[in-house]
């Protein structure tokens, strides 16, 4: 039943989205300034059947309906609410139906919120986006149908991955498509504005918005993964430059360039051709990023059940948008005048944007060398850390010079500032401070949190300023402000992480440098679809005599069969004392994974804080469209 | 100047796409059964109890050898020793055991605990020396004979079945 109905309000979409083309392909010919009525109410048929099906899955997740190939797979009526819910985007099929509700969400959104614009913009965009969706509305039907049907219906599903079952991880692949496919509707855009040779402050400010929105759940929805790393996979970590990972991160420096360049735009001083470059880069960069992860090229912790058939799909659709994006940019690119003096605002925004492009590269290079390796010569390497390490680390001491001194410049003009001044003094003090207290030697290390703490007191300084002024951006100040946290935090806990690997038995203790841990109590516990193994270990720091109880766990869950290690982690602001333990088969020693983690929860707010001001900066500008 | 452009990044998208295209026909799994009759490169390795080394040429002296990487912290290596000082027992069968990654405290224990089936004790600190060998996870087993060619490959505990297995080959 509820098989039928989705594949109905898909075949729905389906006619909605071809109605749109065929209207506006219409539409193009006639010269007035009026979008017909029609398209508004296809639009909206188009809006309610993409949802409705999106809710049909979701219902059938929620009544555990085994007869649907999908949520047998994926299900299992014994499952939370919670994560029955979750299970709808946790599989292949189910996200690529959310892929296409957001590419259907945002067309709309876009047709019916972008208002005083060019026409035949409007209509070519729309264009564009239905073309993007009729394209993954036909992969969803002939390769990835999560409406198909299974029949004799079995009583019982196969389960969710235990792994996925965590809160963080059930929302955050909504909030990374929300970013990256949102990213599709400035893809659409940016080749409309070709086309139609809008003027580029309209094109400017018509997409920022919506570059805001996406950059924001992008950030979001990395910090959310993030989190789930630290806490599932039990390795202590929380970035492991995997390539899933890099896919996310991939899209996120062109939309930062983006979000910059777009300032530039705004104002008419040029760069038009490169914000439509960046544009397309974006979700060129989200398809390259999935046909990475969905077509099993590639190896990673992230287990996407892949299929070559997929990736042949995905491969071809991102053949044709490229070359098509290509081809597009070279017969219609836009004619500029450029003129940038050296110390104004714009020269460092392009300097950010030669950055961000450049940490693109690494990462892009570090994801598909060993694939382009393994295909031409046939050897296998992996790119690990050290590389990303070794590579990114010195440049960003220059980006954060650039960040802190950047934002005070004006534009268009060419006064050079000194750069001796009372908030250098003061940062140079706090650095002196900190090196006091941490004693770091490596060279490097101490440049990145000397240029770190610059940034981060310019502006705090910044920040007091613009009280006196009323004209500052306080959405920048913010979001550089985490930034510079973000970067300080991660040096700092990296170098006061500690972590030691060792073997006890129930009852024993173990002695490190500052810590005493004591493996107190172990406990056997039945939970609805899982047994649970808890140990109950002691900690205690020799050094403030405080003393911690922490309770890892080994989970043994039945359906699909599986063992999770959850880790045990006591957290407050300034450290987090972590610990995992696992089982060694056949005996009653346990191997335990203990490691204490400095300011992680300030590198979570850090990132936060970056993303706040993108908000500010969204309703800053809303407000300043109605006045 | 545009239409050489254009030209590049074409021809440059291209080729990443043709590449692409090849990788998705390609075997993801990483096989090393393949090695099986090739013989095992030339590699030098630390002993465990000392500081000198030991190089692979030495093992043409030995009729049939037989590598084992093991660490203490790998739960089916512990459930395999058994078999290994089972296989110990062979004349004509030399074994190096190969520690992965491990801490000489808690290898020492596990050897004490165990037995120590080995006549050599090779340590491989960092992994690094092991991949010479097709080992990507422990434990394994290789078989060679005198002439350093691999008979047999075991990724995986050993279990009884191939230990006679083994048996019946260095018989022969």
């Amino acid at each position: 039943m509820l098989s039928k109905l989705g594949i109905l309000f898909i075949i729905g979409t389906l006619f909605t989205s071809l109605s749109i083309i065929f209207l506006t392909f219409k539409e193009l010919k006639v010269i007035d300034n009026l979008i017909p009525s029609k398209i508004y109410k296809f639009s909206l048929f188009q809006l309610f059947f993409s949802i409705s099906s999106f809710f049909v899955l979701l219902l059938a997740y929620i009544l555990s309906d085994f007869s649907l190939v999908n949520v047998y797979e994926n299900s299992h009526s014994n499952k939370p609410l919670f994560y029955k819910i979750s299970g709808t985007w946790g599989n292949h099929e189910g996200s690529l139906l959310l892929w296409i509700n957001i590419l259907v969400l945002f067309s709309s959104l876009f047709l019916f919120l972008t208002k005083n614009s060019d026409k035949s913009f409007k209509i070519l965009t729309l264009l564009f986006q239905n073309l993007l969706i009729i394209t993954f509305l036909i992969f969803l039907l002939t390769n990835s149908n999560p409406f198909s049907e299974l029949f004799p219906v079995p009583l019982e599903g196969l389960g969710l991955n235990p792994i996925l079952q965590d809160p963080a991880l059930a929302i955050h692949p909504p909030l990374l498509y929300i970013g990256f496919v949102g990213s599709s509707i400035y893809f659409s855009a940016a080749l409309a504005a070709l086309i139609s040779k809008i003027d580029s402050q309209s094109f400017a400010i018509s997409i920022k918005s919506w570059v805001l929105v996406s950059w924001f759940f992008q950030t979001v929805g990395i910090l959310v993964g993030s989190i789930w790393a630290y806490y599932e996979l039990g390795w202590g970590g929380y970035w492991f430059w995997d390539p899933v990972e890099n896919s996310s991160l991939m899209p996120w420096f062109v939309m930062t360039a983006l979000l910059h360049s777009i300032l530039v735009l705004e104002r008419r001083i040029g760069l038009y051709s490169w914000v439509i470059v960046l544009s397309i880069l974006t979700f060129t960069m989200s398809v390259t990023g999935t046909f990475l992860v969905r077509s099993g090229i590639l190896n990673s912790v992230h287990t996407f059940a892949s299929d070559p058939s997929r990736g042949l799909f995905i491969l071809s659709f991102l053949v044709i948008m490229v070359f098509s994006s290509i081809f597009i940019f070279f017969k219609f690119s836009p004619k500029e005048n450029k003129k940038y003096s050296v110390f104004s605002k714009e020269a460092f925004i392009i300097a950010n944007n030669w950055f961000m492009i450049f940490f693109l590269g690494v990462v892009l290079i570090g994801t598909l060398y060993p694939v382009l390796l393994d295909t031409i010569t046939g050897s296998k390497i992996s790119v690990g850390p050290p590389y990303y390490n070794l590579i990114l680390a010195p440049f960003l001491i220059p980006l954060l010079f650039l960040m802190t001194s950047g934002p005070n410049y004006k534009w268009i003009s060419n006064e050079v500032r000194s750069l001796f001044n009372l908030v250098l003094v003061l940062s140079v003090t706090l650095f002196l401070i900190t090196f006091f207290l941490i004693k770091e030697k490596n060279f490097l290390i101490n440049l990145i949190l000397f240029f770190s703490i610059y940034l981060i007191t310019q502006t705090l300084f910044d920040f007091y300023e613009s009280f006196k002024k009323k004209n500052i951006n306080i959405s920048r100040i913010i979001s550089h402000l985490g930034f510079g946290l973000l970067i300080f935090f991660i040096y700092i806990n990296h170098i006061f992480s500690v972590e030691n690997n060792f073997n006890l038995k129930l009852g024993e203790t173990k002695k490190t440098d500052y810590y005493t841990i004591k493996f107190v109590n172990l406990e056997e516990q039945s939970i609805k679809n899982y047994k649970s193994i808890i140990g109950y270990f002691n900690v205690s720091n020799k050094k403030n005599f405080t003393s911690k109880e922490l309770r890892p766990e080994i989970r043994v869950y039945d359906k699909p069969f599986t063992i999770t290690y959850e880790a045990s982690i006591n957290s407050n602001l300034f450290s987090d004392t972590y610990l995992t333990m696992s089982n060694i088969s056949d005996t009653d020693v346990f191997n335990i994974k203990f490691q204490v983690k400095p300011f992680m929860n300030l590198i979570w707010l850090s990132v936060l804080l970056l993303s706040l001001g993108g908000v500010l900066n969204f309703f800053k500008r809303k407000k300043y469209e109605k006045n | 100047m545009k239409k050489i452009n254009y030209i590049i990044i074409s021809v440059l998208f291209s080729l990443l796409f043709i590449v692409l295209y090849l990788s998705l026909g390609n075997e993801k799994i990483y096989n090393t059964q393949d090695l099986v009759g090739k013989k095992i490169s030339e590699v030098e390795i630390n002993l465990f109890q000392s500081n000198e080394t030991f190089n692979t040429k030495e093992l043409t002296n030995n009729e049939f050898t037989i590598l084992n990487f093991w660490a203490s912290w790998c739960g089916p290596c512990r459930k395999e020793h058994p078999n290994l000082v089972r296989l110990s027992k062979i004349k004509n069968l030399k074994l190096i055991g190969v520690n992965f990654k491990d801490e000489k405290d808690n290898a020492r224990n596990f050897l004490r605990e165990n037995g120590n089936p080995f006549d050599i004790l090779a340590e491989d600190k960092n992994g690094k020396n092991s991949v010479n060998f097709g080992v990507y996870g422990i434990p394994e087993t290789i078989l060679i004979d005198s002439e350093l060619k691999i008979l047999k490959k075991y990724i995986g505990p050993l279990n009884i079945k191939d230990v006679n297995e083994i048996r019946k080959i260095v018989k022969k």
